[in-house]
């Protein structure tokens, strides 16, 4: 009906440029990345289409403001590395938000070309990513310009997305940094969470590497609470604390059969499956169930992380299990798009009442019931109501709870200083983290409740500011 | 990084000590909390209880006894070795109060779990009575510790080869029919050994605590793989525990969720091959 109006072939532009990729059907057996990346050709060629907006729009769509058309410019004129220096103004880890930020609801929602509705957006994120890719592979990063040593001590708590740019602002600001994390390894949900098919935890290593050359100390086995407590990092001398412990605690439906063996969080799947490397088992000590056929009940990334994984370990069928429609799914869209090509199956408007198991308490059966769209909620998305009469069982041997995380609750528990609102996350305040206990501040999913990379990673900056400030004063 | 393995010793028949140095985890544990190791690079996460400590020489001591991949890799570290991790202190703390007096019953290795609570109890004043009991003579540990620590001490074996022939819970029943008073019962070992205490203390209303010892990898309440039942509820042993309401716990639960990946530790011990050394 709406045929688009083709434009003329004079004005024939460039389209958006494809990422050379791992086929689907070879990718689902290995665990390595999806996307290859650009090759400058393909990068400088995608950096032509930018139009160099007057008043861009993408900035204002990135929420922490990377000069857009400016690394876009640099990269159409093939100084790759000034590129990525220019990312890195404003955003420490372009290498990972190249590969995991949602672009499309960010940046290149307001990209100009797509707006039209005749083109699509200009590649932002796989241009990030690119620029990024080439500084680490063929430059290096540069040490920057320090300042002179304050003397003041900084502690922070986790070294995930927030923690790790709040270290890197405060020890080029002349602080000296302490990251204290819990894991035996650097990264928070980067390491742990999301898999090496999505971020290679080389990138993140070399993220934690760069840290340690500027000079920031990383105790890593020390969960803040349990090894030692905020109060106790005061009397050690830390002038200023930064918290950054993230949403880790995993959310379970409360429905029976939940704790058959077979069951897992997707925390425990994918940590298993990414941090101790499970898949590699037995070469690796730590095991994991493969199942057969495997459902995932979520439609986050997390859940769709879940189900790739699943299909990686050798499933034969991996399904997503999701309670609202394709339009409400919280993914990613090329997440949601990798998975549909590599044959993972969505049960949409579908909710979980019942897990099945055998008499040696493993799973058997997932018991489900039809969802039809009411009316919207608080969220303002339609509120899924069950169908009467539609319940229906699907064959399983493996379930991956994937409906989200809640604020991990060592802090807030130990130090009852740190007001937290009612969800459990800690209460800080906007432009600066400063929590209601003096001298700590706090940022990421800690706070915000299970969001994003990027965001994490902007409230490590502005506290980083914030702690500056205060330090100096 | 890692941490030095001080002193290793053999307490019993594939049942070691080992002092590790951790000053920071020394200084600040306290009865009933664990830590959480990795021998090396490709390990598996495990826990394991801390059984004693000596802030001043900034080590704690952990008790083990070998029964897959990652004890035997451990046993096989030499003393002045390294493993590469060891986090903790995890756990909630024993609730230590007086509560007149105590029973401390110890099966097999959890002797080793129980010493440091059974102390801490001592130490606030309780009168304790202490059972231990292995299968046999040669499996006993702590019976000198438990001994000094103990105001009486019955040690029982499965198979009468050491002083009382019967099972803990054997002698436990014996105590409560010669109408010896009992305030709380603690009781840590073998899951059926648990169970069976759990049922004697039930019917005569005593208030009894376990240490439950599911599959555990974070220890910090992130992946919910130590998850137990506790009156009909999950609780997250890592962060909720390691000590319960013995009247309260599904064991039956318990026990099947420790026999998830049979096949696996099976694979991993059999392809175990020790370093030469
Ligand atoms: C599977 C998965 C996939 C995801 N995919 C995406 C995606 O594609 N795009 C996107 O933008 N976002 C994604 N997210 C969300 C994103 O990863 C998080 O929003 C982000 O990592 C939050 O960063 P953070 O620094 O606040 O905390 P985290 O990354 O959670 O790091 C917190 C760190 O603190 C440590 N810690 C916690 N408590 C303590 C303590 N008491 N003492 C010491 N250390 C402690 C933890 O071990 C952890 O290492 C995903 C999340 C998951 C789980
Ligand atoms: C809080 C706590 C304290 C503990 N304290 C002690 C102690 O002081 N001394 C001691 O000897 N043992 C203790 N354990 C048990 C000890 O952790 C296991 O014996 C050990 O993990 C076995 O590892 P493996 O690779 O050698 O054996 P595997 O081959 O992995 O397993 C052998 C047996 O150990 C169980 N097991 C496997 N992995 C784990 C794991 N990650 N956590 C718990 N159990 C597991 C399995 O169900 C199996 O029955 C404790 C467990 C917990 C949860
Ligand atoms: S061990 Fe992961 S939550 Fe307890």
């Amino acid at each position: 009906m709406n045929e688009e109006i083709k434009p003329s072939p004079s004005k024939v532009k460039t389209p958006r440029q494809k990422m050379p990729e791992q086929d689907a059907s070879a990718r689902t057996r290995n665990f390595q990345e999806v996307p290859f990346g650009y090759t400058p050709e393909l990068a400088v060629r995608e950096a032509s289409r930018c139009v160099q907006c007057k008043k861009p729009k993408c900035i204002e769509g990135c929420p922490v403001n990377v000069s857009i058309p400016a690394f876009i410019k640099l990269i159409k004129e093939e100084k790759f590395t000034e590129a990525a220096r220019k990312i890195k103004e404003e955003n420490s880890l372009p290498a990972v938000c190249g590969r995991v930020c949602p672009q499309e609801e960010q940046c290149e929602s307001f990209c100009i070309l797509g707006a039209k509705g005749k083109d699509q957006p200009v590649a932002i994120g796989n241009l990030e990513r690119f620029a990024a890719d080439w500084e680490r592979e063929h430059e290096g990063f540069i040490i920057p310009e320090m300042a002179k040593p304050t003397g003041k001590k900084v502690a922070i708590v986790g070294s995930g997305p927030a923690g790790l740019t709040a270290a890197g602002d405060l020890i080029r600001r002349g602080h000296e940094v302490t990251i204290f994390e819990a894991l035996h390894k650097a990264g928070g949900v980067l390491v742990y969470g999301i898999p090496e098919f999505r971020l290679p935890k080389a990138i993140v290593q070399a993220e934690v590497d760069y840290l340690k050359k500027l000079g920031v100390r990383v105790f890593l086995n020390r969960i803040v609470g349990r090894s030692v407590t905020i109060p106790e990092l005061f009397a050690q001398g830390y002038g200023a604390v930064f918290v950054g412990s993230g949403a880790g605690a995993p959310q379970f439906m409360n429905i029976p059969g939940e704790n058959l063996n077979g069951v897992f969080s997707a925390n425990e799947y994918l940590t298993r499956s990414n941090l101790m490397k499970a898949y590699a088992f037995p070469d690796y000590d730590t095991p994991i169930i493969r199942g057969t056929r495997v459902a995932t009940i979520g439609g986050g990334n997390v859940a769709m992380d879940s189900a790739r994984t699943a299909l990686r370990l050798g499933a034969e069928t991996s399904a997503i299990i999701y309670r609202r429609s394709r339009t409400e799914m919280p993914a990613r869209a090329a997440e949601v798009h990798h998975a549909e090509e590599e044959g993972i199956k969505f049960e949409l408007l579908t909710l979980p009442v019942r897990i099945v198991g055998n008499d040696k308490g493993f799973v058997q059966a997932l018991e489900c019931v039809r969802m039809e769209l009411g009316e919207p909620d608080e969220s303002g998305r339609r509120r899924p109501v069950r169908v009467p009469g539609s319940e229906f069982t699907i064959e399983v041997d493996t379930v991956v709870v994937a409906i989200g995380n809640l604020p991990n609750p060592l802090i807030p528990d130990s130090t009852p200083e740190i007001k937290t609102s009612p969800r459990g996350t800690i209460i800080a305040e906007t432009d600066t983290g400063l929590t209601s206990m003096p001298g700590v501040f706090a940022g990421g999913d800690i706070v915000t409740g299970a969001a994003t990379v990027i965001l994490a990673m902007g409230a490590g900056k502005a506290s980083a500011r914030a702690i500056d400030r205060m330090l100096k004063q | 990084m890692g941490n030095k393995i001080i002193k290793k010793e053999n307490l019993a028949k594939e049942v070691v000590r080992m002092v590790v140095e951790a000053p920071e985890i020394a200084a600040k544990r306290k009865p009933g909390q664990f830590i959480i190791l990795r021998v090396n690079e490709n390990g598996e996460r495990i826990p394991l209880t801390i059984s004693d400590a000596d802030p001043g020489a900034g080590t704690i001591t952990l008790i083990f006894q070998v029964v897959g991949k990652t004890t035997m890799l451990l046993r096989d570290v030499p003393e002045g070795g390294e493993i590469s991790d060891l986090a903790g202190p995890l756990g909630n703390p024993t609730h230590v109060d007086k509560y007149g007096v105590v029973c401390a019953i110890g099966g097999g290795v959890g002797t080793a779990v129980i010493y440091p609570i059974a102390k801490a109890l001592k130490e606030a004043g309780n009168q304790l009575i202490s059972i231990i009991g292995s299968r046999n003579k040669d499996l006993l540990i702590l019976t000198k510790e438990m001994g000094q620590i103990s105001d009486r001490l019955l040690v029982c074996t499965d198979d009468g080869s050491y002083q009382i022939h019967g099972f803990v819970t054997d002698v436990l029943k014996h105590l409560l029919e010669e109408g010896v008073h009992i305030d709380i019962v603690y009781a840590i070992g073998p899951l059926p050994m648990m169970r069976a205490v759990c049922e004697v203390t039930r019917a005569k209303g005593i208030k009894t605590i376990v240490s439950l010892n599911p599959i555990m990898i974070d220890g910090t309440g992130m992946c919910g793989g130590c998850r137990v039942g506790v009156g009909g509820e999950s609780k997250f042993t890592c962060v909720h525990g390691p000590e319960f309401d013995g009247h309260q716990v599904d064991f039956d639960l318990l026990a099947k969720r420790l026999r998830v990946y049979p096949s696996e530790e099976e694979k991993a011990r059999s392809s175990y091959q020790p370093k030469p050394k």
